[in-house]
């Protein structure tokens, strides 16, 4: 019963906390181009514009619901949540911390421990490109489809080098286990960053990539196709794409941190208190999140084909030489 | 004076037919090959710049063809300029290239001084010279904020949005207005400079130069920007001069031609300035040419208001009472001047002719053709816009591209639709 109980309430503060900090990316990336554009940002609903996402919120809801003619409905409707559930699930195998004791019950800071965590993130998080390629198709509109055609395109073109990157880093933690994974890293030293820099280089491009965040948007990309994938959605579907877009940039952080910062280890403190190494994953992830929106509001866009000329002839064979050299090091030491 | 840029990464010239998708790929007998998409762009959509619609052609997507439509800005300036008479037409000019209206206007001016074969005097001459190279500079900011945004660098828009801002107020304190200035007179400008715009002009310019080498530190060097603009819309100067196009995108394409230096006006032969030219004709090069333009712009500049310094105090407007309005005081105090002002307003007669002059806008080369048959009303006015002439080569550059770049294409042609409907 206990164990149901602390279970429940462990779902309850991660999916509100992945929820709210989508809600809030939406507020931050409004505010940080607005500091690099010289300009205020929101900052009259709330103090500092805080509420502002709530507000978002609430005029998505009440916005009309627009069917485009000859869209395939049922397919319509549920792309959007196609896109916005697998990141949703995938926050589930997220370590943020190590073991807690809290009114006499010992858990760990994850909903789930899943001997094969970086597995299930990539095959979960995959799943969110088809949303957006139905709903791309779905739309009965040109520009959508040419942005659902771009998704695809860009797919194939960047999950294997980040699928090589990450294995380069199973490789040497030995486990596929995101929790030890962690635990590996414990050691400021030992960041998977230092032992694993080309990997972590080639992770963070991708992960601009699998979230489809600029320069790699070619799915929306505004100034060529309107709208991209999303011309014809309106209200709370529309807000759906937002929300999953959101929430991947922020699992994205997370896992980034766990496979290269250390996850929760705090430098230089040893026996850090869970409290502490929870904001030690805060503010790593929130390093990551900034990158994503100060890298949006900087860089021009790419291409799509010079994404997919990156993708393989630069990205992906640099993560082989990258998983030659590991496996070659590895087995001459011997570890 | 060549603008160029070589980085490390720079590739060079692709060998010719290695553009991806060149034209006429595109055979229906292939089972392979699927079928064209007709696809509407325009005329509001986000990257054509104002009202441009194009019907493009895509195989995948690549262009098949593509074919600009425009008139949806069409307001009949020319009929206007028939109806209205002369001297009403300047607030037409402003609305031709509203980017820089103050060029539009110079250009207009120029043409009646022609036809009425008046000379403006010299201070008149140096304050023109100085607004038209300041509108230039206006109007390359607006080129390099779209176009940035087109090629998705946004931040770009609003570092050069908050330039032309300053330029605005500088204007805003000048002129009495922050667009359509109205401001240029036949036979001069409307009024001189006080000590304060002066002193905001300076500043602006003297701050200016650091600014287009921050643009420059985000765009030039950025290999993301340079792999969109370079090599994409190659066009040869041959080419660019039989589409007669003029301006910074013929001059990209490595032709050296400048109405400035050409067929000098409003005393340009006596300013120290170069004409930047590219060297392959693509994005990239009609980029720096634009840049490298403004810094020209700068320094013309700051050349005409040291000469504002020497001539301080000397008339900007003719004492030509066929053409110029006596001051608002003497129209009150004496006959002859209240006759002149009624006669001005009301009947302003140029003389039968007809008279034709170019000049240098930040697009290309503005001509102003006005006919008279003797009376206050022209017979006929026709304006080149040089945006036209720029918005016909897109398809030529478009076609075998892929989709992304047409943005950069007509980005990089700049043009207003204002100016090219009329």
């Amino acid at each position: 019963m206990n164990t149901i109980l602390v279970w429940l309430i462990k779902v309850l503060i991660i999916y509100g906390g992945l929820l709210g900090t989508a809600a809030l990316m939406t507020l931050a990336e409004r505010k940080v181009s607005a500091w690099i554009q010289h300009r205020k940002g929101p900052n009259r609903v709330g103090p500092c514009g805080i509420l502002q996402p709530l507000a978002d919120g609430v005029k998505l809801f009440f916005k009309e619901e627009v069917l485009p003619a000859g869209a395939n409905r049922l397919l319509f409707r549920f792309a959007p949540a196609l896109t916005a559930l697998p990141a949703m699930m995938t926050v589930a195998v997220i370590p943020f911390g190590g073991e807690l004791e809290l009114f006499g019950i010992t858990t760990k800071l994850s909903i789930a421990d899943l001997d094969i965590g970086v597995l299930y993130i990539l095959a979960v998080g995959g799943l969110g490109i088809y949303g957006i390629i139905l709903g791309g198709w779905a739309s009965n509109s040109k520009y959508s489809l040419l942005g659902g055609l771009r998704a695809s395109a860009q797919m194939v073109s960047y999950e294997l080098s980040m699928i090589l990157a990450i294995v380069a880093v199973i490789a040497v933690t030995g486990s596929l286990d995101l929790r030890e994974i962690a635990q590996a890293q414990a050691a400021f030293t030992d960041w998977n960053i230092w032992r694993q820099p080309l990997a972590c280089g080639l992770f963070v491009v991708t992960m601009f990539a699998e979230t489809n965040r600029h320069p790699f948007d070619f799915a929306e990309c505004e100034p060529e196709l309107v709208g991209g994938f999303h011309t014809e959605y309106s209200s709370m579907k529309f807000g759906l794409y937002f929300l999953g877009e959101y929430s991947a940039m922020v699992v994205m952080a997370c896992l980034a941190t766990t496979l290269f910062l250390g996850g929760w280890s705090v430098p230089f403190v040893p026996e850090a208190h869970w409290l502490l190494g929870l904001a030690a994953f805060m503010a790593k992830t929130a390093c990551f999140l900034f990158l994503y929106i100060w890298v949006r509001w900087t860089l021009p866009r790419l291409r799509f084909d010079q994404l997919m000329g990156l993708g393989w002839k630069v990205m992906l064979p640099l993560a082989l030489l990258n998983l030659f050299i590991t496996g070659a090091l590895l087995s001459l030491t011997g570890a | 004076m060549t603008v160029t840029r070589e980085f490390a990464f720079s590739q060079g010239l692709p060998p010719a037919g290695a553009i991806p998708g060149s034209p006429g790929t595109f055979d229906p007998d292939d089972p392979l090959h699927g079928e064209l998409l007709r696809l509407n762009v325009g005329p509001q959509h986000p990257a054509t710049h104002g009202v441009l619609r194009l019907m493009v052609t895509l195989d995948g997507e690549t262009i098949h063809e593509m074919e600009p439509v425009v008139g949806y800005l069409h307001r009949g300036k020319e009929k206007a300029a028939e109806s209205l008479g002369w001297r009403k037409f300047f607030a037409h000019t402003d609305r031709l290239d509203y980017v820089q209206p103050l060029l539009n206007n110079v250009g207009y001016a120029l043409t009646l001084e022609k036809l009425a074969g008046v000379e403006v005097p010299e201070r008149a001459q140096v304050l023109r010279v100085l607004l038209m190279e300041l509108s230039r500079i206006m109007a390359h900011l607006i080129y390099l904020g779209t176009t940035s945004i087109d090629l998705g660098a946004i931040s770009m828009f609003f570092f050069t949005f908050e330039e032309r801002e300053r330029a605005y107020n500088v204007l805003d304190a000048y002129t009495g207005h922050r667009m359509n200035h109205s401001f240029v007179r036949l036979g001069g400008v409307y009024a001189d400079v006080d000590a304060e715009v002066e002193q905001a002009l300076a500043d602006f310019i003297e701050q200016f130069p650091a600014k287009i080498d921050q643009f420059e530190s985000l765009l030039t060097g950025n290999r993301i920007w340079h792999d969109r603009n370079r090599n994409v819309g190659i066009m040869t100067g041959e080419e660019a001069k039989a589409w007669s196009l003029t301006g910074p995108n013929l001059r990209g394409s490595g032709v050296d031609c400048d109405l400035r230096k050409d067929e000098p006006y409003s005393g340009y032969e006596d300013y120290d300035f170069e004409v930047p030219v590219g060297t392959i004709g693509d994005c990239y090069d009609r980029y720096l040419v634009r840049v490298e333009e403004m810094r020209q712009a700068t320094r013309l500049c700051s050349q005409a208001l040291a000469r504002l310094k020497e001539t301080r105090g000397a008339p900007v407007l003719m004492e030509d009472r066929r053409f110029v309005l006596p001051p608002k005081q003497t129209v009150q105090t004496s006959m002859e001047e209240l006759i002149h002002q009624f006669k001005i307003v009301t009947d302003m007669p140029l003389p039968a002719g007809e008279a034709y002059q170019g000049v240098e806008s930040s697009k290309g080369e503005l001509g102003f053709f006005a006919v008279s048959d003797g009376t206050s009303s022209p017979v006929r006015c026709h304006i080149r816009a040089p945006g036209l002439m720029n918005v016909q080569v897109i398809p030529l550059l478009a076609r075998g591209r892929l989709f992304s770049d047409t943005v950069a294409i007509i980005g990089s042609l700049d043009f207003v639709m204002g100016e090219v409907d009329r």
